[in-house]
């Protein structure tokens, strides 16, 4: 068990390790950018949606039905689905990612316009606003402490899960976890997996920084 | 993208034992889960200090992939059942941990007091008072933590177990999509079915909310 330890520590902090195309400074690129990528797209269908059933009240139900199918669709099944379907391309990877965000996304954003007080949108209304007026300078920045949480939890799952590109021949942080398997190299496997889970936990812990920092003037 | 039925009829005694394996795997996590997770929110609701730190630390541990938990997971118990039963274990936490929280939150103080004042000892009325008060929110969680378990148990096929997984890693090695949809279908289908299933205990175990409606 030490002896694990003291070969993975080695291998988290080897110049040679990080180097060059197959190091840890490429793969971690790889791995930003499939995360960043698929949460900015789950984040452009995801948002307005959620906008929009929150605005209108209609497609509650949708919102609500679409969140816990979205939690039971297996990521790895979809994925191999996609890939069976389209051939050697990115599309499985996003594919996957997009749509294991975008629940997340539409449920807290519907979340946090649901928890808008009503008196404050008949106040904006009374004072002779119009829909999308509401919508964007009262509802929207009222809502946004929660849908700031949605993003967060829905790019901590995407980071988590994009390890999966590398089961359908990808880079990313999931090479080492898939190459370690199959080399039964567990330093390897185990090295990724501490890296996706430090880059998961740093981001989050970015995003709530940012979050209080946005947020810093109001009372909770 | 078309679908072999012939394998699936060929393959019903398969598809089975994997089911069942499956469901297993969700379940004991989920139980487990249950297990850890009842003294615990009883910890956090009633010593303040603890409560941040506890519910802290279950959303440090949701941060963490399943896929790296899996890994990290192998030097102490292998490529085994218990890796992935453990693994997921720890993912249902986060869910329960904090609804039982909430849902002993949501008992009033007036009550607890009542039952104080009838007489009835704190453990009696932790029992019979405060969680059965509590069981809506505590239900909540359950049915999030088990739609999700039965999600995450594919992935368990990269350690060689995973129920409906290895019907995934089957498809996409010999590149034939029929037990990748059959998969796909047979998960979505036991989130459905356990769900509903939990929804009808949560009926049975709650007769006083039908009252009040």
């Amino acid at each position: 068990m030490y002896e694990l330890f003291k070969n993975l520590g080695g291998w988290l902090t080897s110049g040679e390790q990080w180097a060059g195309p197959d190091g840890i400074a490429t793969r971690l690129a790889e791995h930003l950018q499939y995360s960043l990528l698929a949460t900015l797209v789950a984040a452009a269908i995801g948002l307005p949606l959620g906008l929009l059933i929150g605005h209108t009240g209609k497609g509650a139900f949708v919102a609500i039905n679409l969140s816990s199918f979205g939690r039971a669709l297996p990521t790895v099944g979809l994925v191999v689905l996609v890939f069976l379907a389209s051939g050697l391309s990115m599309w499985p990877v996003y594919v996957a990612l997009v749509a294991l965000a975008v629940p997340a996304l539409v449920t807290n954003t519907y979340a946090g316009m649901t928890a808008v007080d009503p008196d404050v949108k008949d106040a904006a209304r009374g004072q002779g606003m119009r829909g999308h007026q509401v919508l964007l300078q009262v509802e929207l920045p009222l809502a946004l402490p929660l849908i700031m949480t949605g993003l967060r939890l829905a790019l901590i799952q995407v980071v988590a899960t994009a390890t999966i590109a590398a089961y359908v021949s990808f880079g990313g942080l999931g090479r080492y976890v898939f190459d370690g398997l199959a080399q039964r190299d567990l330093v390897q496997v185990m090295g990724g997996a501490v890296l996706v889970a430090v880059i998961a936990v740093a981001l989050d812990v970015t995003l709530a920084a940012l979050q209080r920092f946005l947020f810093r003037h109001r009372t909770a | 993208m078309t679908i072999d039925w012939s394998w699936i009829s060929g393959h019903t005694d398969d598809l089975t034992t994997l089911t069942v394996s499956h469901l297993q795997a969700a379940l004991s996590a989920v139980l487990l889960g249950l297990l850890i997770s009842l003294p615990l929110a009883v910890v956090a609701h009633r010593v303040r200090p603890l409560r941040g730190f506890l519910l802290g630390l279950s959303n440090v541990l949701f941060t963490i992939p399943s896929i790296a938990v899996f890994v990290l997971l192998l030097p102490v118990s292998g490529l085994t059942r218990t890796t992935t039963v453990i693994g997921l274990t720890i993912y249902t936490l986060v869910v329960l941990l904090r609804n039982t929280v909430e849902g002993l939150d949501s008992v009033p103080t007036r009550t607890k007091e009542a039952a104080k004042a009838m007489g009835t000892r704190p453990l009696r009325t932790l029992l019979t008072v405060e969680f059965p008060l509590a069981l809506p929110v505590i239900m909540a969680g359950v049915r999030i933590a088990t739609v999700m378990s039965i999600s995450l148990v594919s992935v368990a096929t990269y350690i060689g177990d995973g129920g409906l997984g290895q019907l995934f890693t089957d498809g996409f090695q010999r590149n034939f999509p029929t037990p990748v949809i059959v998969g796909v279908v047979l998960t979505l289908l036991l989130a459905v079915v356990a769900d509903a299933l939990l929804v009808a205990v949560q009926y049975v175990l709650t007769p006083w909310t039908r009252r009040r409606a």
